[in-house]
């Protein structure tokens, strides 16, 4: 290519160019300050700000839930135990758009309402980066779903979590209780601390009461995520420390046969071992399936367990007041014994009724519209327990007087809270004139006395309160606290006997022989049920009136509706001659002490005489079917 | 003329000056340049092995990059500056069709076309604008005497303006304005007059609200309003600069050590090899490797512009000013964009970030710079 030729000025083209070249150079220079100054402030300057912002971008704290200690029986049947279960949680700070998100959840899989109105709660209270909660116990096929879903929905987790998992259902509902998901009450009321994530706190029962011992603590880990928020390593670990495995004193086999005896019937069954006050057994029926409340009970099995006439929800065992009836009989007659008012040889007449002296009111006895007579023409005690005469006891009452009488059978632990390891226990009431002065504002009068003789009128006592008064009989005035805990991974727990009733052995044996009676003699009022018996038991029949009769009515079984009928009530103790289990049965509107009666000689019978099926039993009954409801594979049994 | 009539004497020496002058010399390698040059590299492969996360090939596949780049830049040196001279024009022509090639033949990604596909070979027509530009202006300058009138400063925009529009369209801002300012440099250089500079700044202020208006795109004015104020969208266009705030800031005085970036190693730093790839440096290595990295930077402009000074031609010293300069602009660009101050326009930080077509670029340009620095009748006299 040609060049044109131009006559050029060499010198002075240097010197514009060493003018711009320089003046180039010192731009550089000054742009490169700038480029240094703004470096220097964000890492000299701002340089706190910006590490702790690249701390909190890349460090979480992570709990880590620990892991619920497990519940078994005294035979090691696993009674609560824990399993994986699958959790749909959101990190609400990874997603962009949640109601997007959400939404399309909900076409995934189905989402309740309570899930989601959880889910918003939870939301309010999490740290950032958080994984909150939405949906538990996700199937397989959600599970598959999810996971190939997951990509366009990023903050979306599935994890694995262990929880509480109730093996045998509705048989131990009431003994053992059940976990639920910690609603908003209780999260103000917990340390938050101590359950970061876990989702699940005792609602009931002995997972209420022993929740300290079975959360176990919680462990955290620093863990750097990405920024995709999955974790890429540990930075540090503080193991979480499992819950205590408690062993109960319940006995799986026990507990089943006095659910199969009972057979439907609404009513309540409480064993005790007397030597150590351990509760052998804690029925109430009917029960319901614990698993439902694990991750949040539908509104509509909520609804029929709540509205339900049976009330499966109250705990009758220790919630249920019911008046004792006769079954105080036994301790009335110690008491008459203690008070020198009464020998065994002392008797009483008995036409069949009593009156208050100075008062026409006649007092029935309950054999009276059986046999149009009493008993016997006179009545020892011997006779007056063995076949429940209660003219016997109105007389003893009245001479007694109320306050004495209060204070005698306060040793057998009426009348106040046994203090057994569970929750919602009451207390029961054993009257006295100070008491109906305190919650009723009213004097006492004479002829409640008399009805407080045979254990009605105020009177009212739980299931496990006649449980552990039977117990008391059983040790000769041995209170026992009763207790459902019985070891703290394999240490025991002994509570510790406080003797209550001091008496001299003649009227222990004379009260016991009147209670032997009651089954193993030709008129004791539960001689049905003696039958074979291959041991001897000391026991009192009861039977409580739910309505008032009239006077000069005569109550008549047929004529009452079911649930005006009386409830039917035992207690008792075996071996009589070293006893190893006392028991206490209530059937509400069984009609009589014969609807209670044999439910416990089927559950002495099982104490005592059957080898006990440990084997059997302690296999996970509803493990190797699938989507069974737990527990029905027993029920089929 | 005096250039001209120096060069025929040449020939005639060539043999006898060749035995004397030393090696670099007659490789026509710039040995501070190479050394500084090589420094560099040899820094960006560790700052780069940390940036993509601590990856072998990816080391590896960088380092054959400049391979080839330093063959290229050697290549390059080795030309002599007539020859340039000779051929810019052509290779302009070329450029440009080209760039209307990829306007109908392109291939892209992300809603911008930009490269040419040949025989499964993709490549981008506009790195060779990088080149040629300046030389073009330089080659059309040099023959009509400086500082240049007028007209020959409307017809040298008119050069800027016909490869930088075309790029603008693909489109490609952060190339279009270093192409732009790779010809606007020669003027510079040249000694274009302060009143055209001025002029010119008004009307780019002026301009501004058309451009706005017509030329930007949507995700160009995002990156803009983002930059004003990357709080809007903490998640979206935000993320990038806030991400890389606190990864240089974080980073303090110390550094918290060669690949224990937190920010980049853990993937919050986005573009964490290529573009924002400072911000690991500045993580890693704190403002101590920021302040080396800037002294080896200046250190190789300052260089530039010494051969700049001290070349003998004035079509050299045109060349040798605007690459020199184009090359501070990439520093200024990426530096300035990762630390939050200028809009992220998708300039690599030169010689460090990953990629290929960049560091062949660059060196080419380097070798260009060598061979004015080389050019017999520069040192010689």
């Amino acid at each position: 290519m040609p060049q044109p030729i131009h006559l050029k000025d060499p010198g002075g083209d240097s010197r514009i160019f060493i003018a711009r070249t320089l003046f180039s150079a010192l731009l550089v220079l000054a742009l490169m300050g700038m480029i240094l100054a703004r470096y220097y402030d964000l890492q000299i300057n701002d340089y706190e700000i910006y590490r702790t912002q690249s701390e909190r971008n890349r460090v979480q704290l992570q709990s880590l839930p620990p892991k619920r200690g497990l519940i078994y029986d005294r035979n090691g049947v696993l009674l609560a135990d824990n399993r994986p279960s699958h959790i749909l949680s959101i990190i609400r700070e990874r997603v962009d758009d949640l109601d997007a998100t959400l939404g399309e959840l909900q076409t995934l899989l189905p989402i309740s309402e309570s899930d989601l109105e959880n889910f918003q709660q939870k939301l309010q209270r999490r740290r950032p980066y958080e994984a909150v909660p939405l949906r538990f116990r996700l199937t397989e096929e959600e599970r598959a779903l999810l996971a190939v879903n997951r990509h366009r929905m990023p903050g979306v987790t599935v994890d694995a979590q262990l929880v509480r998992h109730y093996p045998y259902g509705d048989l131990f509902s009431h003994a053992v209780g059940y976990v639920g998901r910690i609603n908003e009450q209780e999260a103000e009321r917990l340390d938050e601390r101590d359950y970061r994530g876990t989702f699940h706190v005792g609602k009931v029962g002995v997972e209420k009461f022993y929740e300290d011992l079975l959360l176990g603590e919680v462990g955290y880990q620093n863990v750097e995520t990405n920024a995709h928020g999955r974790v890429l390593r540990v930075l540090e670990r503080f193991d979480p420390v499992p819950g205590a495995d408690i062993t109960l004193h319940l006995d799986f086999h026990l507990q089943q046969t006095a659910v199969e005896a009972l057979g439907g019937q609404r009513g309540a069954v409480v064993a005790i071992d007397p030597l150590t006050g351990g509760v052998l057994a804690l029925v109430s029926t009917p029960g319901y399936d614990s698993n439902l409340f694990v991750n949040g009970i539908s509104s509509a099995d909520y609804k029929i367990l709540r509205n339900s006439p049976d009330v499966p929800l109250f705990n009758r065992a220790v919630q249920g007041q019911y008046p004792p009836g006769s079954t105080v009989k036994p301790m009335m007659a110690m008491a008459g014994l203690q008070s020198g008012l009464v020998t065994p040889e002392t008797t009483v007449a008995d036409p069949g009724w009593y009156s208050l002296p100075g008062d026409s009111r006649r007092y029935r006895d309950w054999i009276l519209k059986i046999r149009g007579t009493g008993h016997a023409p006179r009545v020892d005690m011997h006779m007056a327990v063995a076949e429940s005469c209660d003219v016997y006891f109105y007389d003893l009452a009245r001479r007694l007087t109320i306050d004495r009488m209060h204070d005698y059978l306060l040793g057998y632990g009426l009348g106040q809270r046994t203090g057994v390891d569970t929750t919602n226990e009451r207390p029961g009431v054993l009257p006295s004139t100070r008491w109906k002065r305190d919650a009723m504002n009213q004097p006492w009068y004479p002829g409640e006395t008399l009805s407080a003789g045979i254990g009605q009128g105020y009177m009212l006592a739980t299931p496990m309160q006649l449980a552990a008064a039977t117990s008391v009989l059983a040790t000769r005035g041995l209170y026992r606290a009763p207790r459902l805990l019985r070891s703290i991974a394999g240490e025991p727990q002994l509570s510790d006997p406080r003797e209550t009733i001091s008496a001299p052995p003649a009227y222990w044996d004379a009260v016991h022989e009147s209670m032997v009676a009651v089954v193993h003699s030709t008129r004791g009022t539960a001689r049905k049920i003696g039958e074979g018996m291959r041991y001897q038991m000391a026991s009192k029949t009861g039977t409580s009136q739910v309505i008032g009769i009239a006077q000069n009515a005569i109550y008549v079984e047929s004529e009452v509706a079911e649930r005006h009928r009386n409830h039917g009530l035992f207690i008792a103790f075996a071996p009589y001659e070293a006893p190893t289990i006392a028991v206490a049965v209530i059937v509400e509107n069984g009609g009589g002490a014969s609807a209670a009666s044999p439910i416990a000689r089927a559950v002495l019978d099982a104490w005592l005489v059957d080898e006990a099926p440990v084997e059997e039993a302690s296999g996970d009954a509803s493990g190797e079917v699938p989507g069974q409801a737990p527990g029905a594979a027993l029920v089929d049994e | 003329m005096s250039d001209y009539v120096r060069q025929l004497q040449i020939p005639g020496d060539s043999s006898d000056l060749s035995r004397r002058a030393p090696l670099a010399l007659r490789l026509h390698l710039d040995l501070p340049l190479l050394l500084l040059l090589t420094l560099l590299t040899v820094f960006g492969l560790v700052v780069l092995y940390s940036a993509a996360g601590q990856k072998m090939a990816a080391l590896i596949r960088q380092g054959q990059y400049f391979l080839l780049a330093f063959c290229v830049m050697f290549v390059a040196a080795q030309i002599d500056l007539k020859r340039y001279q000779r051929w810019s024009p052509w290779f302009y022509v070329l450029g440009v069709m080209l760039l209307v090639g990829v306007m109908f033949f392109g291939v892209g990604a992300k809603g911008a076309q930009r490269w040419l596909s040949v025989g499964g070979f993709r490549f981008q027509p506009s790195e060779i604008l990088k080149l040629v530009m300046p030389l073009t202006v330089a080659w059309y300058l040099s023959s009509r005497g400086l500082p240049p009138r007028f007209k020959y400063v409307i017809a040298c925009l008119l050069l800027v303006a016909l490869p930088s529009g075309l790029i603008l369209m693909q489109p490609d801002l952060g190339t279009a304005l270093l192409i732009a300012a790779s010809g606007l440099f020669v003027l510079f250089v040249a000694g274009i007059g302060w009143s055209y500079i001025l002029g010119a700044f008004l009307l780019a202020c002026l301009s501004a609200w058309p451009v706005w208006m017509y030329v930007l795109k949507d995700y160009q004015k995002q990156r803009i309003l983002t930059l004003l104020n990357p709080e809007s969208d903490k998640l979206g266009a935000g993320w990038n600069i806030i991400q890389s705030k606190t990864a240089i800031g974080s980073g303090g005085w110390d550094g918290k050590g060669w690949l224990n970036g937190t920010q980049s190693q853990l993937d919050f730093l986005p573009e964490s090899h290529t573009d924002f790839i400072i911000a690991v440096l500045a993580e890693e290595f704190g403002m101590r490797g920021v302040l080396a990295l800037m002294s080896i930077y200046l250190l190789i402009v300052l260089r530039g512009f010494w051969i700049t000074v001290r070349a003998n031609s004035n079509f050299g010293r045109m060349v040798a000013g605007s690459v020199t300069l184009t090359f501070f602009v990439y520093i200024f660009v990426n530096m300035g964009m990762v630390a939050g101050l200028l809009p992220v326009v998708g300039v690599p930080l030169p010689l460090v970030s990953a990629g290929g077509t960049s560091v062949v670029t660059l060196m080419a340009g380097f070798g260009l710079l060598m061979a004015v620095a080389t050019a017999d009748s520069g040192r010689l006299r």
